[in-house]
């Protein structure tokens, strides 16, 4: 049986990973999907620990599908705003997208 | 009948929104009758009322609805009716009635005419609210009520500076009493825990001397603010600035003699207040001398009208102070008549004349307008109190009272005032219709009145006649007995004619002297009145400035408060408004620093957003460890 400090492992690289890209790079639609990576990181972390504690429900599981769910509304969303971004200035590149300077 | 009560002031009221929403637009001249049959209609009701209250039923009040009901507060909107408030009823609706349908032919080329005949039933409604309310708060809100249109009234031609000055300076003035008004009535819930008449009277017992005394001034206060009295008279003459008929009915026969109706509806608290009556009967006595004096020199012939009402309304306070409040009703109710009457003959005059007020250049005018000379020589002698005018029974009834009741001082000052009155009265008769023409001019043009006007004219000579028959005889007459069932005096013993006769004797040949000499003076020149005016030059142009009082209150009074409200204003500004000001303008200074923080580049908002997220986690983490424990 594979160790909890395992999928622990996996999934604080994969959070930290998506971080690094969020932070770091300029393509929205990267920014976007750095943001699904720390998702899944803790869904990882949610369904390892659901499997290690046991729970008969399977609490840890069912709140991942909460997860899913809410990702896959923010993707909606952030790529609809990317693309009226895009059609208002021909770029994705949030350092250029600084209308909002106060 | 007495069911049908508040049927009484809704009509005018129903009359002033019918007028006020469609009169400008619609009706135009129909306000007039509309406005004059609704108080005809008022009128018939309160002579209704007021048979069925001569009949017996003594006291009745009419609840309307609960208007305020918090904790022990309980103000209905109530009707009370008794013989003190019916003959009020009857008053005011009556000479009402008579001033609307006058004003009809008075207002006729006037453009305001739907709006003169909007605020008119209001006033009439107002005022029968403050004569019908059974406790004080709603007296209060006819209180107001009539103020509001006397203002509304008086500056009537507001485009001309002159009204819209006197219309703020009786607002003003009136506002000074009513805060008097307010203090009482405050005074009296906190002490009585009611603001019914039934039950603050019931209870005067409970509140000690120097209590009642000061709510007694306060109300007086009130009561000479509205009733123009010293020191608050001086917005009356003013007033005369507004249309005639408004002159003759809210400033000579109904609104004026609220005042007087306060204190006498009051008597209980004023009697069991000790000093309150004294100081009441000695402004009212003051008051009417000084009145009486201004108007010997006036040459404006509504302003010696207008004078001679702060006077009568004097005599009226007098009749109070000494215990007499019966004569005071009396006094009110036949003054009402023939004072509204010399007001509408004036107006009949000025309306004949063109708009001139200047007795100085009027006379003769007798030929021209016959009916208004008679009506106006009736009402003349029922003021100089000739018997067996109207005047005669209530005046020397309260002339008589002071003596009687002990208070030789005032009766002198009564009687010496009768005979001023009696000779400013003749004057104003004399100047006007006698003598030769000194404006040819003005007297070739020069008409009596339409109908419409003078017949309400002839319905006040006749009651300026009659009216003081419900006074006869003396002491024991109609109107001693019907009052005398709500209101006590101060208990008068066995009533010996003969002294009664005596001090009416005096009284009549103080006015007949007076009468005299106003007829010799202006009439042979034997004293000739220019030589007069020489001899007592300085005493004649303290008169004719009317004792500098306008001015000592402009300078004294009204600098002060100017200045003080220049200060108020400086302190609003700059202070209050400043320290708003600059509360804002640091958090603009604020807001335009941390302005900055706002990049607009997504990459500096997701790495706070991972500040925030790490200082959380320290925190949390810190406390769930334990480590920020201790």
């Amino acid at each position: 049986m594979i160790p909890l400090g395992a999928y622990l492992t996996v999934s604080a690289a994969l959070f930290f990973i998506g971080m690094a890209g969020v932070l770091m790079r300029r393509n929205a639609v990267v920014i976007l999907m750095c943001v699904e990576l720390m998702l899944n990181a803790a869904n990882l972390a949610l369904v390892a620990f659901s499997r290690r504690l046991g729970s008969v429900d399977q609490r840890g599981s069912v709140f991942v599908t909460f997860v899913f769910v809410i990702a896959a509304a923010e993707v909606a969303v952030g790529l609809a705003i990317v693309l009226s971004a895009y059609r208002n200035r021909p770029t994705v590149d949030v350092d250029e997208l600084r209308a909002m300077k106060g | 009948m007495i069911g049908l009560v508040w049927l009484i002031p809704a009509l005018p009221l129903a009359a002033f929104i019918v007028n006020g929403f469609f009169g400008r637009r619609w009706l135009r001249h129909w306000t007039g009758p509309i406005a004059s049959l609704a108080v005809g209609g008022a009128a018939v009701l309160a002579i209704g009322v007021f048979v069925q209250v001569v009949a017996g039923q003594t006291r009745t009040t009419v609840a309307l609805y609960e208007w305020i009901g918090v904790g022990d507060l309980r103000v209905d909107v109530a009707a009370l009716v008794d013989p003190l408030s019916s003959v009020m009823l009857l008053v005011v609706t009556v000479v009402s009635f008579l001033v609307h349908v006058y004003s009809i032919g008075y207002m006729e080329h006037d453009d305001g005419f739907p709006r003169f005949f909007t605020w008119l039933p209001l006033f009439v409604f107002a005022m029968l609210l403050l004569v019908l309310a059974d406790n004080y708060l709603l007296m209060f809100v006819g209180w107001e009520g009539v103020g509001l249109c006397s203002y509304l009234l008086i500056g009537f031609w507001f485009e001309r500076p002159e009204p819209a000055g006197a219309a703020k300076k009786a607002f003003v003035m009136n506002r000074i009493g009513d805060w008097g008004f307010t203090i009482g009535m405050i005074t009296t819930f906190l002490v009585f825990g009611s603001f019914d008449f039934e039950r603050v009277f019931e209870h005067v017992g409970i509140a000690s001397q120097s209590v009642l005394l000061v709510i007694c001034l306060a109300f007086f206060l009130g009561a000479a603010g509205k009733s123009a009295q010293l020191p608050l008279y001086s917005w009356l003459p003013d007033a005369m600035e507004g249309p005639t008929p408004v002159s003759a009915l809210i400033h000579a026969a109904t609104m004026v003699t609220a005042g007087v109706y306060l204190v006498a509806r009051s008597t209980p608290l004023f009697s069991a207040a000790g000093a309150a009556l004294p100081i009441v009967g000695a402004v009212g006595a003051i008051t009417a001398i000084f009145a009486a004096t201004i108007a010997l020199v006036q040459v404006d012939i509504k302003r010696v009208m207008a004078y001679s009402t702060v006077s009568q309304l004097g005599y009226m306070f007098l009749a109070l102070g000494v215990g007499a409040p019966i004569a005071a009703m009396f006094h009110l109710a036949t003054h009402a008549f023939f004072k509204a009457l010399l007001f509408l003959g004036s107006g009949s005059v000025i309306h004949g004349v063109g708009g001139e007020q200047d007795m100085r250049r009027m006379g003769g005018l007798r030929q021209k307008m016959p009916t208004t000379y008679a009506t106006m020589v009736i009402a003349g002698g029922a003021l100089a109190a000739i018997p067996p005018l109207a005047g005669f029974w209530s005046k020397d009834e309260i002339v008589g009272a002071a003596f009687l009741n002990g208070f030789p001082i005032l009766w002198a000052v009564g009687v010496l005032t009768g005979a001023l009155t009696a000779f400013y009265v003749t004057r104003a008769i004399w100047l006007t219709f006698h003598g030769e023409p000194r404006d040819h001019h003005l007297y070739d043009h020069a008409h009596e009145s339409p109908r419409v006007m003078t017949v309400p004219l002839l319905v006040l000579a006749a009651g300026s006649v009659l009216a003081g028959f419900v006074g006869f005889p003396p002491e024991h007459g109609f109107i001693h007995d019907f009052l005398s069932r709500v209101i006590e005096g101060r208990a008068e013993g066995a009533t010996e004619y003969g002294i009664i006769a005596i001090l009416a004797g005096v009284s009549v040949v103080a006015g007949l002297v007076g009468i005299a000499i106003g007829l010799s003076t202006y009439a042979r020149h034997r004293p000739d009145p220019a030589a007069v005016t020489r001899a007592i030059a300085p005493a004649y142009t303290l008169l004719v400035n009317r004792y500098y009082v306008d001015e000592l209150y402009d300078h004294r009074i009204v600098d002060a408060a100017k200045a003080f409200s220049g200060a108020a204003w400086a302190f609003d500004i700059h202070i209050i408004d400043g320290l708003v000001n600059r509360l804002g303008w640091l958090f603009g200074l604020a807001g335009s620093g941390l302005r900055r923080a706002q990049t607009g580049v997504v990459g500096n908002y997701a790495l706070s957003i991972v500040a925030g997220l790490l200082v959380i986690m320290v925190v949390y983490g810190g406390y769930a460890t334990g480590v920020f424990r201790r």
